[in-house]
């Protein structure tokens, strides 16, 4: 019977074990090894891989820590009045316009990026009315393969990631609280700033984390709505990888990655102070 | 004669329809679409009175306090408070204060910051923040809780954090939403001693509502019996009791044998009521108001005193022959239940004394006579008034 708990967690524990642990023990190896996909690879302990990573790609690294970064921030300035009206005045709509937000998300990560491109090209729907049918922009305008295309795409598809904690952290607390705080002399601004938004700094953590994350090591939007310039370090992931097979270098740029992101974590949870993250 | 802390003029609040739409049902009588919580209240509170509304759940008294409160708005009527028209204020512009039915306590803020919550808002300095806050701390007794989280209490904690987050900002009311129905029994009793206690420490206004009977017969100066949006019965908790006006009123105040009666005459200072098995009963007209229609005659139970059939009752008494059908022991009394000639049941309370240390209690079967003085008995409407179990339509707006 003492072993009842360990056998239920036997099934989790192999699955990380051979798909994460395993995985991830190789990748490390990887990055201190040299020679070619020819050769083959030797485990030597060089750390040139990690040197070249960092001297060559800042640019990279820079962009992926801007357009992440700016992108999780838009998130949060578009999801959370989403979150707070569908949680407090979503009534018996609640579920639809919960299903709403998701609905996007049936069709493939891909797809959707794609259109954005179509939509947002120099004679697309929306580029091409306001040129030609209002006259409002210049012929020359562009939106595609730029920055700011970039963090539009990535801002649209992690939204959903950031909403739907938003969601569930506002929509646990109790009424009851801010008709306290208002009893208590707050007015309607200085409830949300006391009561709500505090309250709601769990799902906030878990948004951001959320977009922040995936939007860092992603490369798709670069790819399709970037320029050469735009490029994030998942591109540079990318290409070492499969395109130049310098097995080295793409496992110590992850590794880079993963380490940045643990430590940028670590403060973050720091700042937003532990406590809010377990009461 | 104390000054008005609240006045409420022809509160009401219909939810759910627009106000005053109305359909006929296929009798002809007219319903609201929606349901009216309150129903054109007018009441006085006096400043420094603890005051109780008292009613089962949907009678209108939370939805009463709330438009008090300013968490609803009234569909017609007005809301004074000291004088001051205050029916279309927030409630952060109100000079009141709620403790609400769950406590409603902020869970990231310390014991400390939710009892200065309001202060704070206020902008009180921070040095008389501190002073007030551990003063009322105090009264609760709760000191050395400050740096307690919400989560870190027990629930009759909370409840006077609750009491002390509300008290400290010194409003000129202060609202209590069931406050004890979280709490069990014991620890509400204590509750209900020290609710008391600080009311009278601090001499401000409460207004109470509740739904159990007891507790505000304890605490209360004066009690609104409310019904269906309206109040049956508004008076201190003896008269209350001993003189209830309404079949509601009796029946949700302890327990009163209701008896049809016809009235048949007036004579020094008493009124003859007929019963259905055609005895007659003696009430003091004192206790008479302009009841109409068919009325009943109320006694409690614990007024009634039984004797044999062969026992002549003292002078003056109303009696009533019966036969006893059932008896239970329940300690501190023994609870008959007698039937009459024509088959009403009467329930008779007894102290366990002489016939309890004899073990001479009552048997069922045994022809008994019940005699009680006419001076308790009271006089109600009958029909009209609803009893206190057929409301349940309304529970949605408890």
């Amino acid at each position: 019977m003492a072993a009842a708990p360990f056998l239920l967690l036997a099934p989790g524990t192999l699955w990380l074990l051979i798909f994460f642990v395993w995985p991830t023990l190789q990748m490390l190896l990887m990055s201190v090894s040299t020679g070619s996909l020819d050769d083959g690879y030797q485990v030597t302990g060089s750390l040139d891989a990690y040197g070249t990573a960092i001297s060559r790609f800042p640019k990279q690294f820079g962009n992926s820590l801007l357009y992440g970064g700016a992108a999780t921030v838009l998130d949060f300035l578009i999801g959370f009045p989403v979150a707070y009206t569908v949680a407090f005045r979503g009534g018996r709509y609640k579920n639809l316009l919960l299903f709403l937000v998701i609905a996007p998300f049936f069709t493939s990560f891909l797809i959707r990026t794609i259109s954005w491109k179509t939509l947002l090209g120099d004679e697309g729907p929306l580029l091409g009315f306001l040129k030609h049918s209002l006259g409002v922009l210049p012929a020359e305008f562009t939106v595609t393969g730029t920055s700011f295309a970039v963090v539009a795409g990535i801002t649209y598809n992690f939204l959903p990631f950031m909403i739907l904690p938003l969601y569930v952290a506002l929509e646990k607390i109790d009424p009851a609280l801010i008709e306290a705080a208002n009893d208590l002399y707050a007015s309607r601004w200085q409830a949300f700033r006391r009561v709500t938004f505090p309250l709601a700094l769990p799902g906030v953590f878990a948004g951001s984390i959320l977009t922040f994350i995936p939007a860092l090591g992603d490369y798709v939007n670069a790819t399709l709505l970037g320029n050469p310039q735009t490029q994030m370090i998942g591109n540079v992931i990318l290409s070492r990888y499969l395109t130049l097979n310098d097995y080295p270098l793409a496992a110590a740029l992850s590794f880079i990655l993963m380490a940045g992101i643990i430590v940028a974590v670590t403060i973050y949870a720091r700042f937003l102070g532990t406590e809010q993250l377990t009461g | 004669m104390a000054d008005v802390a609240v006045r409420l003029t022809q509160l009401t609040k219909r939810f759910g329809d627009p106000a005053g739409r109305r359909s006929a049902t296929a009798d002809g009588s007219p319903t609201a679409e929606g349901v009216t919580a309150v129903d054109h209240i007018d009441l006085e509170v006096e400043d420094g009175e603890f005051f109780s509304l008292l009613g089962p759940s949907g009678c209108g008294k939370t939805t009463t306090l709330r438009m008090i409160g300013g968490f609803e708005q009234p569909t017609f009527g007005r809301i004074e408070l000291q004088g001051e028209d205050v029916t279309w204020l927030p409630p952060y512009r109100r000079n009141v204060n709620t403790v609400f039915q769950n406590y409603a306590l902020f869970p990231h803020l310390s014991v400390f910051e939710n009892v200065a919550f309001g202060l704070r808002r206020r902008k009180v300095p921070i040095a008389e923040v501190k002073r007030r806050v551990s003063e009322m701390l105090e009264l609760v007794e709760l000191p050395g809780f400050e740096r307690r989280k919400p989560s870190q209490i027990s629930g009759g904690q909370a409840q006077r954090v609750a009491l002390a987050r509300a008290l400290v900002n010194k409003p000129a009311v202060l609202l209590l939403d069931e406050p004890l129905g979280a709490l069990d029994l014991k620890l509400r009793r204590q509750m209900q001693v020290e609710l008391k206690r600080i009311q009278e420490e601090v001499g401000i206004t409460f207004i109470y509502v509740t739904h159990d009977q007891e507790e505000a017969m304890t605490m209360s100066d004066r009690i609104a019996v409310m019904n269906r949006g309206r109040y049956e019965q508004l008076g201190d908790p003896e008269v209350l009791y001993e003189r209830p006006r309404t079949r509601f009123v009796a029946g949700f105040l302890g327990v009163s044998n209701l008896l049809p009666a016809t009235m048949d005459g007036q004579a020094d200072g008493y009124a003859a009521f007929r019963l259905g098995d055609g005895t007659t009963v003696r009430v003091p007209t004192t206790v008479l108001e302009d009841q109409s229609g068919s009325v009943a005659v109320g006694v409690r139970p614990e007024k009634i005193r039984m004797h044999e059939t062969d026992q002549a009752s003292p002078p003056g008494f109303n009696s009533l022959g019966g036969t006893i059908v059932d008896a239970s022991y329940i300690g501190v009394s023994t609870q008959y239940i007698v039937r009459m000639a024509d088959g009403r049941r009467v329930t008779v309370y007894e102290q366990n004394v002489e016939r309890a240390t004899k073990s001479e209690l009552w048997k069922t079967g045994e022809q008994v006579v019940l005699a009680w003085s006419p001076d308790h008995c009271f006089v109600v409407e009958e029909g009209g008034g609803a009893a206190p179990e057929s409301d349940e339509e309304l529970n949605a707006v408890a």
